[in-house]
């Protein structure tokens, strides 16, 4: 008894039951079509390679997990969200193709034809995610510009310096070595590998120094915060950098995918779902307490039910109203009131298992 | 300091804008001199004699069938053909291109091609046209407010559709294939081209009774392509085929996704791959072997406008809506011929000659 309460008052309970109950939908499906139970679940090896779908779920979902490391701390220590991560992503993108294809070539198809060497371009990018960061970072931290409208200057500029870059075309790189970062290592797709690093990373770096603990204190209360000796507005713009840089990370696997930078595409509407994986991890967007582990559950759950609507068959046309129709779902059971009413029903039971024992 | 912070915040909108519109004049500049070439040409030319003034309202540069569209307006409404063109780049930018039909009206333009941005938002500007008696031309895109054009010359996506089917029956029976199981990576939903091409496709897999698996939205992009068809490649494991995708970025994400599944296509493959769009880099996966047919879609308006121009030159009233001829390749010389609402149709061998002469 002690132990179920402790399990359903932890904080990732509910992210973990969604992303459960989404998985369960496909269980339910699979048995209705006559397949086995299990076959949404089955990993196997195929031309070398892994797949299965929750495979596919963990591979496809790595850049907005990336994403919501970032948009996570964001939204901790500034209370607002970034929404320029999408833009910033293309952006990136487009910066480390232009750098290794040069600038106004289409279409690169062997390394010979490099401008420059790739592992330029690669820290081009994560260089140009790090300056997009920063200039959000100076923007909120510094000018005190709120997060939203600070990062809707590079939302909408972003993409545009993106297609610059790219003299607005689709540059191509069609070089295996270039696909190595969307593609795999060994049997294991390549951007899973680079997410579970960048978590373990962000996990390390916030359990083996006091940054978690800054970031959640100047989320809570700056001022009080800043009283106390820490030093607020660093702080925030350390995030924002933070961001920054997934974002160029993210970039670069969504570019890597596909063997080039489709500057218009790529990223497109990232920030929402990073957003929402923030959200759906049961965080508040009111910054303070945050729970990392939440939003990459959360990421993933975006994933899953993407992955779900290919798995159920579900047309094109109206898959986006059965994924809002999940998320509703999703978000209303984290919802205070009905997590205050579950807790009342739990208490009231608890109560009346009391009176028998006693009566 | 709130109100440090409102100067603080005006000041930067302003240095931004500054920026923005010096992005925008760094991408006005090129089509401003073209059009200070073409209007010292027009001055030249109205001595010599009547040269047609011409005025084209472009989306913007962001593809290489954007540039074949352009580059084929240069050639068609040359000087030699009597024409004076004076082009304007939008940028994909709705307002810059509504100013520019403006601009064009006040110039005294005799005709105006608009290949429209978005589908709505142009009855007041085509009035202005009309009220100035100026003829309007929609090319490629359509305009869903208004009909107070001449022509619009475009696509018949749903044709391009029924030739891909028509293609697939052929060569399938060809090949002595005798069941047809196809998957559909769809475009954009709600795009035209999508709706057409999914319509033209089901038409016939349905007389044929071919049994097209799932049809699920790649959005017209490599990644969306991709990520289709891994999903694809697990649902419906050894029971596909046939692969149609929308279009040619597609094709290429799906051709990757079937890599990583172990999936052989192509000419030599286990499933039949076809795209739409026809783009340079399609038209030579095709000639590799690596899919087997490529349907056009023509981005050279500017002869069929000719045409158009001539007729009302002539006192006739051309048809409202104009559709454009295309042309279907195939990695096989196989299947040589094709009829397509009663028509018939060449389809073309893909070689390096064919490749070479591809302007786009």
């Amino acid at each position: 008894m002690l132990n179920k309460k402790k399990l359903t008052q932890q904080q990732l309970f509910l992210p973990i039951v969604c992303v459960l109950l989404v998985l369960a939908v496909n269980i339910v499906y699979d048995v209705v079509q006559g397949r086995d139970f299990y076959d949404f679940f089955k990993i196997g090896i195929e031309n070398g390679l892994l797949s299965g779908r929750i495979i596919s779920i963990l591979n496809r979902g790595s850049e907005v997990a990336i994403l919501s490391i970032g948009m996570t701390l964001v939204v901790s220590a500034s209370a607002g969200t970034d929404i320029s991560v999408g833009s910033v992503m293309s952006l990136s993108a487009s910066f480390c193709v232009m750098l290794i294809a040069g600038f106004g070539v289409s279409s690169v198809s062997s390394p010979d034809e490099f401008a420059m060497p790739m592992v330029v371009g690669l820290l081009g990018a994560l260089l140009m995610g790090v300056l997009c960061g920063a200039f959000n970072g100076t923007l909120v931290a510094y000018l005190n510009i709120q997060p939203m409208v600070a990062t809707l200057i590079l939302w909408s500029a972003g993409r545009a310096i993106g297609l610059l870059l790219c003299n607005n075309l689709i540059v191509y790189i069609r070089v295996p070595e270039f696909g190595l970062f969307g593609g795999y290592v060994g049997p294991i797709p390549t951007p899973i590998i680079i997410a579970a690093a960048c978590i373990l990373v962000v996990t390390v770096l916030l359990k083996k120094t006091a940054l978690g603990m800054y970031i959640q204190s100047v989320g809570i209360n700056k001022k009080a915060s800043r009283i106390a000796g820490l030093n607020s507005q660093r702080i925030i713009f350390l995030c924002y950098v933070l961001c920054g840089l997934c974002a160029g990370i993210a970039g670069i696997v969504a570019s890597s995918r596909i063997t080039s930078a489709d500057s218009n595409n790529i990223g497109l509407d990232m920030e929402m779902d990073a957003i929402l994986a923030v959200a759906l991890g049961g965080n508040s967007l009111a910054g303070g307490r945050f729970n990392l582990a939440g939003s990459i559950i959360g990421a993933y759950t975006i994933q899953a039910i993407t992955t779900t609507m290919y798995n159920l068959g579900v047309p094109s046309a109206v898959s986006p109203v059965f994924k809002a129709v999940i998320v509703i779902l999703i978000v209303a059971i984290q919802a205070p009131p009905l997590k205050a009413w579950f807790k009342r029903l739990s208490a009231s039971k608890a109560l009346a298992g009391k009176e028998v024992a006693n009566g | 300091m709130k109100k440090k912070l409102l100067a603080l915040l005006l000041t930067l909108t302003m240095a931004l804008s500054l920026a923005a519109c010096g992005g925008g004049e760094d991408a006005a500049e090129e089509p401003a001199g073209d059009e200070g070439t073409t209007n010292e040409e027009a001055a030249g030319g109205e001595t010599s004699g009547d040269l047609i003034n011409i005025g084209f309202a472009q989306v913007g540069h962001e593809s290489d069938w954007r540039a074949a569209s352009t580059n084929s307006a240069y050639e068609v409404f040359s000087e030699e053909n009597g024409y004076n063109l004076s082009f304007s780049d939008a940028d994909n930018d709705q307002a810059v291109q509504i100013q520019a039909v403006r601009t064009f009206i006040q110039q005294g333009m005799d005709y105006i091609i608009i290949d429209p941005i978005t589908a709505t938002g142009w009855d007041a500007v085509l009035t202005e046209c009309e009220d100035a008696g100026i003829p309007v031309f929609i090319i490629d895109r359509t305009v869903d407010d208004s009909d107070k054009y001449v022509s619009w010359v475009g696509s018949d996506f749903t044709t391009e559709g029924k030739a891909c089917g028509e293609w697939l029956k052929a060569y399938a029976e060809a090949k002595g294939i005798t069941e047809i199981n196809a998957l559909v990576i769809e475009g954009s939903t709600g795009a035209s081209a999508t709706i057409g091409r999914t319509e033209g496709f089901k038409e016939v897999a349905d007389r044929e009774g071919w049994t097209i698996l799932d049809s699920q939205n790649g959005d017209f992009t490599e990644a969306g392509g991709q990520e289709v068809m891994e999903s694809y490649c697990q649902s419906y494991d050894g029971q596909f085929n046939v692969v149609i995708c929308q279009n040619d970025n597609e094709a290429y994400g799906a051709m990757t996704a079937m890599d990583a599944a172990g999936v052989t296509y192509g000419v030599d493959g286990d499933v039949i791959i076809v795209s739409f769009d026809s783009n340079k880099p399609a038209v030579q996966h095709v000639l590799e072997g690596n899919m087997n047919a490529t349907f056009e879609c023509n981005p050279m308006a500017a002869p069929f406008v000719d045409e158009v121009i001539k007729q009302l030159e002539a006192g006739e009233t051309p048809e409202k809506e104009i559709y454009m001829e295309e042309s279907w390749f195939a990695a096989e010389d196989i299947v040589s011929e094709i009829t397509v609402n009663g028509e018939a149709m060449p389809v073309i061998h893909v070689t390096q000659e064919v490749l070479d002469a591809r302007p786009y």
